[in-house]
């Protein structure tokens, strides 16, 4: 795992407040520190105000925030990493795209009903090298949400992704899933179209690519609707996404009887990255910058990038059956039992 | 997407109640059926052909033919997470293994259906919901597996409220695992069956279930991907007459056919003998 600082990029984090735009919401866990650093904003406004010397009281409260800071995000629980991969202004798919990859070209359709705003998906350059890329979008407001449908495709989505699968293949250029959704849509136009149908069949299409295939959980991996484009050789994670068979909510309406209680489903599913990557489920964690990944995008592209491209020269030198028989064995070796 | 407890109270009203009586009342008409004709017609209602919930252990005598079944499943679940939630995973295995009889939810093995050479993997719903963790992911792709290499068609009967919760992620991977091993079956160019029964959602029907060469359903079974209760708290609005019910998915082009158990095995060893390879 390696390391890429912000300070690197020359870009500082945005600070915490209460507006979105450029400054980021504080989560409810991170309220304390949102506290300390307006406290801390207040009295150096004071200070250039009135011109006394607080530069001592100021390095103390500089020392305890950094303090917080630490303590904070060096020991996160499972249901704050939830909530930083929900966090508003959190890296999109659209938004890694534009930040790792030159000369889009977005696609769309599925050529059978219509175009789904919760996958997007096309053409672009790696570091030079054509590349297919796809995955879950989700809006950075409320009124692009709508049009995304909160990032939960619909059957048309997952088809559109089996075509990029299917162009991938024919042209011979390695296949790259961004995975960032709550879960395939559960409404009745999905069902009608067959959700469980295409979710089947997108794992069996992305299975047989015989082109290197990546993976990276960005945000949320809501189970099957996640999983669908999740069938990678290599899977990789951002530091504070999730990835699991429900989401925490869900799991505790159901075994809790109260959706109230996912603080404690989140810690029963082990849904962090760091969970994962002991199972086995995914193979490697991206570093996301202090506070996630929504506080310095950058950075988190940069980290991104240098990943996806160390995974893609791993796999690279394989033969077009090679890479299916990789797969094939990364996922055939999943499932603890007795025999 | 695992509903188990949503089927549990479903079952309780479903199902015909098991007293140890002669007789059961029909959930469906209300009729009183003489235990043992029940028994005889496949629990299938007499009166007005509603289908009962069938053991796993009736299904494999269902379909496979006459002594020729050989089980080959017996893997046992383990609590790789440590899960607890209002009781710790171990119990609630202790006590489904208890009600169903059997390791986990599923069972399976070689047999012959209408002569065509074969792997029979039944789910069963008397464990934990039919649910699928590890064992029951590992067991099918065994069976896939061993049917490719043993040129055997597969047959594979669904009925599961989706992946197991206390299994998580390895729940889910067993959707991808299950899917890959089908591969192998189709580089053979084997048949395989899906045979989807009351209920099948979840991560079952959104994997193995759903990609075969021919999908039957059994008349009436609840089949999707989110189950009727998350979709009515998702649109607030109720679900139309008979949605994600078989026929309904016949209409809308998700099956092949919709069969009358007392007429599955002729249809299953029919639709084997036209595809299993000829020579």
């Amino acid at each position: 795992m390696s390391v890429v600082s912000s300070a690197a990029q020359g870009m500082g984090p945005k600070p915490y407040g209460e507006s979105t735009g450029e400054v980021c919401v504080a989560l409810e866990f991170e309220k304390p520190i949102a506290d300390l650093e307006a406290k801390i904003a207040e009295l150096e406004g004071f200070a250039t105000k009135s011109g006394v010397d607080l530069s001592d009281e100021l390095s103390v409260l500089r020392e305890r925030l950094a303090q917080l800071k630490n303590d904070t995000f060096e020991n996160l629980t499972r249901w704050e990493r939830v909530q930083l991969a929900r966090a508003p202004g959190r890296p999109t798919s659209l938004d890694v795209i534009g930040g790792i990859t030159t000369g889009f070209v977005e696609l769309s359709g599925d050529r059978a009903y219509s175009d789904d705003a919760a996958v997007v998906g096309g053409l672009a350059y790696l570091e030079g090298e054509p590349i297919v890329i796809v995955g879950h979008q989700k809006g950075r407001d409320t009124k692009e949400n709508i049009y995304r449908n909160f990032g939960m495709p619909h059957p048309e989505g997952y088809r559109k992704a089996m075509r990029m699968m299917d162009l991938a293949d024919r042209f011979g250029r390695p296949f790259v899933a961004l995975i960032d959704t709550p879960g395939a849509y559960p409404g009745i136009s999905a069902e009608e179209r067959g959700q469980a149908w295409v979710i089947a069949q997108s794992i069996q299409r992305m299975a047989r690519l015989r082109v290197p295939a990546v993976a990276i959980v960005l945000g949320e991996g809501g189970s099957g609707g996640a999983l669908a484009i999740g069938v990678g050789n290599r899977i990789l994670i951002l530091e504070n996404a999730w990835y699991s068979v429900i989401s925490p909510e869900s799991c505790a309406a159901i075994l809790w009887r109260d959706a109230k209680e996912a603080a404690k489903a989140a810690e029963a599913l082990k849904l962090s990255a760091f969970d994962l990557l002991e199972l086995g489920v995914v193979d490697r964690i991206i570093p996301e910058p202090g506070g996630g990944a929504h506080r310095d995008p950058k950075a988190t592209f940069v980290h991104i990038k240098q990943a996806l491209l160390e995974t893609l020269a791993e796999l690279k030198p394989l033969p077009p059956e090679a890479l299916f028989e990789d797969r094939y064995r990364r996922f055939r070796g999943l499932g603890r039992f007795q025999e | 997407m695992a509903l188990e407890r949503l089927f549990r109270r479903r079952r309780a009203k479903g199902e015909a109640r098991d007293v140890p009586e002669l007789w059961v009342k029909c959930p469906n008409c209300d009729a009183q059926i003489y235990k043992k004709d029940l028994e005889a017609n496949w629990y299938v209602c007499p009166k007005c052909g509603y289908h009962m919930r069938l053991s796993a252990d009736k299904r494999v005598e269902l379909l496979a033919d006459e002594g020729s079944f050989q089980k080959t499943t017996g893997l046992k679940p383990v609590d790789a997470l440590n899960f607890t939630d209002t009781e710790p995973y171990p119990k609630r295995l202790e006590r489904y293994q208890r009600e169903a009889g059997r390791p986990d939810a599923i069972v399976g093995g070689r047999c012959t259906v209408g002569g065509v050479p074969s792997v029979l993997l039944v789910m069963d719903y008397a464990f934990a919901g039919g649910s699928m963790g590890s064992v029951v992911g590992e067991e099918l792709t065994r069976g896939i597996e061993a049917a490719a290499n043993e040129n055997r068609s597969v047959v594979i009967v669904s009925v599961s409220g989706g992946a197991r919760m206390q299994e998580a992620a390895l729940s889910l991977m067993q959707m991808a695992k299950t899917t890959l091993a089908l591969d192998r079956l189709w580089a053979r160019r084997l048949p395989y069956i899906s045979i989807l029964t009351d209920p099948t959602t979840g991560g079952v029907t959104a994997s193995f279930a759903a990609i075969a060469d021919v999908i039957l359903a059994e008349p009436g079974a609840l089949i999707g991907f989110a189950g009727p209760r998350v979709i009515k708290q998702t649109i607030r609005q109720d679900l139309p007459e008979g949605f994600q019910r078989s026929e309904f998915l016949l209409k809308h082009g998700m099956v092949d056919k919709v069969v009358d158990r007392r007429k599955l095995k002729e249809t299953v060893a029919d639709v084997l003998k036209l595809l299993y390879p000829r020579d």
